[in-house]
């Protein structure tokens, strides 16, 4: 049995102190990470399981100069307990000491940090966030099974708490609530499918009866069954689609990467692509850690080291950073020393994503409204996985309905479609788009809640075979 | 070589927490309880051209009391390990099963199976890799890494290895308790050639699989053993495979007799077949996330899957399966069974409440969850593709392929919702004219329905030709769970398949 009981357990701050306080090699630099985290899981108007969980972990990266660099060590283990922090500690510092030098080592970012935030508790979520909320859900299974619906989802709610320390003065907290609630709802023998999503921080700007209405009036397109061949089609993109695209995109934004030559923003003989144009609209594709109700960490906080993180890093102050400006490629993701590597602007990654195309306004529903003669209209993407990376083209699937449009109706209901699409290509064919608002990315919401993008209505979006998945 | 269960584990003081949780279930009146202790280590390393880019080394321990009560789950987790925090999550667990009630109308009932009391497993490997240290594993990925550099055409070489090891322990309200131990390992190296005129790339991963085996499987046994791969040889061959896929033509699109190479055909088998028949899935558990499946359980015992050669079996025994335990996470023993035979769908994979409600007797041990943390849900067996006794060697097939494609090592991977429409990509497309291989194309996908692709399943391979691979990264559930997971398959002969032009999909 662990330490517990031997004395009262130190809070994050504490612990990140004492490892820091133990730490013998150059640098060192220490993540204390909180979690905690409520669910509900239902299938066929029942819930089907549950849970409320706490997590706990501890990160030490210890650095240590060398003649030809400075190397790395880094460990990370959940509820340390007080007597084993300095065997954390001994480990990565054995580790860093045994380690090559690292390419991304940079002198660690010095500051204080925020000492009034600092020592203050992790906060933390319980079962009570579904207060109105569950008994809401339970009205909803009533009426789909009065209405021969059924109704499948998941609500999660978590708040994660991270401590950084470094022995150059950092001392940073950072609270993270993220949440999300997802529907699909099936009718007629399951002939019939289709999801809504909602991503919130709290859960009080959940309206389940308005998700709700939004299923029925969703099924209820689906009434009319239309044949439609695979091929090229003009088609409204809902935000939660063109979140998936985008968000695919961002990762594959690589400073380093495009660099090296080999993603699609490296420019042929060398370089990056950064100044090219990708589209005709002046479309931005920017992240903001302070953007309304997509709020997240304001600074670095990297526990590994990757093409696009580095934990040298940690602690740097993030701001504002278009990636995409007046529809050009303007910044990619950066560690220092890849932008040292690339002579760009420090750019580094920053936990949402928002699309616009200046001056467009009004909903989904508005795009559709302004449809004109046939096109077709997404539900969301699924399975979206890389087919090749030199024109970023991916594949996946139209999941839960793809509607047909007819002169600013939805007149009825196709097959779903495997896609073959780049996201790069799309922003060069947008014929029209919405107003920016938040959404939930149905395919990386596991990962990636924080998004605000406009529907958008694009040319020729490429439905390569038929799915009969419905 | 056989090892003993870490005695840091042991030294977590499993069963007084056992014990206590149990003991607290018991006093609120649930139907079943269980409670799950589990110890995680996961070790990654990255190296780009030699040189470090990242590590992580974390080590998770927690554990879980899932309850039934008033026939409805309950289930809470913590990180602390101490008797007190045991009993107030037995509370908790209860709390949620209370809170649950109103919005469940299904009943949870658990199908039977015997008490294994004190019983204990441990996997197949000789090093554990997690002991390895990170310096040692990067040394070797550096030198491989840098012998690739030196040769022509190779102008970035991507390297890592993940290490994992899993302590779990599972004691219930029946008796059962059971104690096990698991290593896995999946080291992978790309090499990336680029153009530098055109700025065209390309690139070439190892074929090899990950396993269920220690750092022998990399360093080499230090009893002489068989240690799973020949590294040497496929790193050999590494530059001139990308060479000539670079120097390719790109393939004309069309249908093509595609002769399908194990370490291609396991992943297409664990998309189309392997999830296909989660029986969850096609129950609907997971309509909302992973999705549904078409091979709906009114369909058991008639659906026509493939051709009458595919014979598939789900098992949890297999030696260095990345599914093989002793007993699943509900203390149900390993077993093996049939899934498809003679290409008709006969099997399902189950957890305990599944098999009570479909009429099963027993559950066939598919319950698994990634961390205490999490709740088990019914995950994949290793899902294998039988080989035919003195059926066809690769060659055999290719011949008997005339026209065609030879698909090897995996790449990229989509299939629909239902498990319907699936494309595949591959490290390599060799083309086939007249029965013999005439080189690499590019740009090739490969493109069908499930039941149509297996359908057209024309020959089988024998058993010199069949692979154990699989993945590491298998996503399912909400929260999202990974599971590792082994496939076994032959070399395959299809019939006709669809194949895609990429870069004309792209619409260049």
């Amino acid at each position: 049995m662990s330490a517990a009981g031997t004395g009262a357990a130190p809070t994050p701050h504490e612990l990140v102190e004492r490892a820091l306080a133990m730490s013998t090699t150059d640098g060192c630099v220490v993540v204390a990470e909180e979690t905690a985290s409520t669910n509900l899981r239902w299938a066929q108007n029942t819930l089907t399981t549950n849970g409320e969980m706490r997590g706990r972990s501890l990160t030490v990266i210890a650095t240590v100069d060398g003649a030809t660099g400075t190397s790395s060590g880094v460990l990370t283990r959940s509820n340390v307990p007080v007597e084993q922090i300095e065997a954390v500690v001994r480990a990565a510092e054995a580790a860093a000491k045994a380690a090559e030098p690292a390419e991304d080592a940079r002198d660690l970012v010095a500051g204080d940090g925020d000492a009034g935030q600092w020592p203050l508790e992790p906060a933390v979520t319980t079962s009570s966030v579904f207060a109105s909320f569950a008994p809401a859900l339970g009205a909803a299974f009533e009426r789909a099974r009065s209405g021969g619906r059924e109704l499948f989802g998941f609500a999660e709610h978590d708040v994660s708490t991270s401590y950084l320390g470094s022995s150059a003065g950092l001392r940073l907290r950072h609270v993270q609530p993220s949440g999300r609630v997802e529907i699909t709802g099936k009718s007629h023998a399951r002939t019939r499918s289709t999801f809504v999503g909602q991503a919130t921080t709290d859960f009080t700007d959940v309206d389940v009866d308005a998700l709700d209405t939004e299923v029925v009036r969703r099924l209820g397109w689906a009434a009319r069954s239309i044949d439609v061949e695979p091929g090229r089609y003009d088609t409204v993109l809902p935000p939660t689609a063109v979140a998936d695209l985008m968000i695919y995109l961002y990762w594959s934004a690589s400073a380093r990467e495009a660099h090296d030559g080999r993603t699609v923003f490296s420019r042929p003989g060398g370089g990056t692509r950064v100044g090219d144009r990708l589209g005709q609209l002046p479309v931005r594709l920017w992240s903001d850690p302070g953007a309304a109700g997509l709020g997240c960490a304001p600074f670095v906080l990297a526990t590994a080291s990757g093409p696009a993180s580095s934990v040298f890093d940690n602690g740097l102050p993030l701001s504002p950073t278009n990636w995409v400006a007046d529809g050009t490629l303007s910044a990619l993701l950066q560690t220092r020393a890849s932008a040292e590597l690339t002579s760009l602007p420090l750019t580094p990654a920053v936990d949402n994503l928002l699309l616009e195309v200046p001056g467009s306004t009004g909903s989904t529903d508005d795009l559709v409204a302004a449809t004109r003669g046939r096109g077709l209209l997404l539900t969301c993407l699924w399975y979206i996985r890389e087919v090749d990376p030199q024109t970023l083209l991916l594949t996946g699937l139209t999941r839960d309905g793809v509607h047909v449009v007819d002169d600013g109706e939805v007149i009825g209901t196709a097959t779903n479609f495997r896609f073959n699409e780049s996201p790069v290509d799309l922003l060069g064919r947008i014929l029209a788009a919405s107003g920016t608002q938040r959404c939930l990315p149905r395919e990386w919401g596991d990962y990636f809640t924080r998004a605000s993008m406009p529907a958008l209505r694009v040319e020729g979006f490429n439905m390569s075979t038929v799915s009969p998945a419905s | 070589m056989s090892h003993g269960i870490d005695s840091e584990f042991g030294d977590l003081g499993l069963q007084r927490l056992s014990d206590a949780a149990l003991a607290r279930c018991v006093e609120l009146g649930v139907e079943h309880a269980d409670v799950r202790v589990e110890r995680t280590r996961s070790q990654h390393l990255r190296l780009r051209d030699g040189r470090p880019e990242g590590s992580s080394d974390g080590e998770d321990t927690a554990f879980a009391v899932r309850v039934v009560h008033d026939g409805t789950w309950g289930f809470a987790a913590s990180v602390d390990l101490n008797t007190g925090e045991a009993v107030r999550v037995a509370e908790q667990a209860v709390a949620m099963a209370r809170l649950s009630r109103p919005l469940s109308t299904e009943r949870v009932e658990l199908a039977p199976e015997p008490v294994h009391a004190g019983a204990s497993y441990v996997s197949s490997y000789e090093i554990d890799p997690t002991t390895v240290p990170e310096s040692e594993k990067a040394a070797l990925l550096a030198q491989w890494s840098r012998d690739l550099l030196t040769a022509d055409g190779v102008d970035h070489v991507d390297a890592g290895v993940h290490a994992v090891k899993e302590n779990s322990y599972y004691a219930d309200t029946a008796g059962t308790s059971t104690t096990q131990q698991r290593v896995r390992i999946h080291p992978d190296l790309t090499v990336v050639g680029i153009d530098a005129t055109t700025g065209a790339f390309d690139t070439m991963r190892t074929i090899a699989p990950p396993t269920g085996r220690g750092w022998e499987y990399l360093a080499g046994s230090p009893t002489g053993a068989d240690s799973g791969w020949d590294w040497a040889s496929e790193l050999a061959e590494l530059p001139d495979l990308l060479a000539e896929r670079l120097a390719a033509p790109s393939v004309q699109a069309g249908h093509y007799n595609l002769v399908i190479h194990p370490t291609n055909l396991w992943l297409t088998l664990h998309e189309s077949v392997g999830h296909a028949t989660e029986l969850d899935r096609a129950l609907g558990y997971e309509a909302n996330y992973a999705g549904t499946s078409f091979a709906t359980f009114d369909k058991l015992g008639s659906l026509r899957y493939g051709s009458d050669l595919m014979h598939v079996t789900g098992d949890r025994r297999v030696e260095h399966g990345l599914s093989t335990v002793g007993f699943d996470d509900e203390g149900v023993a390993a077993q093996q069974w049939d899934i498809i035979s003679g290409g008709v769908l006969v099997g399902y994979q189950l957890d305990r409440n599944m098999a009570s409600h479909k009429g099963f007797a027993r559950s066939n041990g598919c319950a698994y969850a990634d961390s205490a943390l999490h709740v088990p849900i019914q995950r994949m067996p290793n899902v294998s593709l039988q080989p035919v006794h003195a059926g066809p060697s690769v060659a055999e097939l290719v011949d008997a392929a005339g026209d065609g494609l030879l698909v090897v090592g995996d790449k990229s991977w989509s299939i629909d919702m239902q498990r319907y429409n699936f494309q595949f990509t591959a490290q390599r497309f060799y083309r086939i004219r007249g029965g013999k291989l005439a080189g690499q194309v590019k740009d090739a996908a490969y493109q069908a329905n499930t039941t149509d692709f297996w359908g057209a399943m024309s020959a089988v391979g024998g058993p010199s030709t069949y692979l154990l691979a699989g993945a590491f990264n298998c996503g399912k559930g909400q929260p999202g769970q990974v599971a590792a997971v082994s496939h076994g398959a032959p070399a395959a002969l299809f019939e006709g398949i669809n194949v895609l032009n990429t870069v004309a999909e792209a619409g260049r």
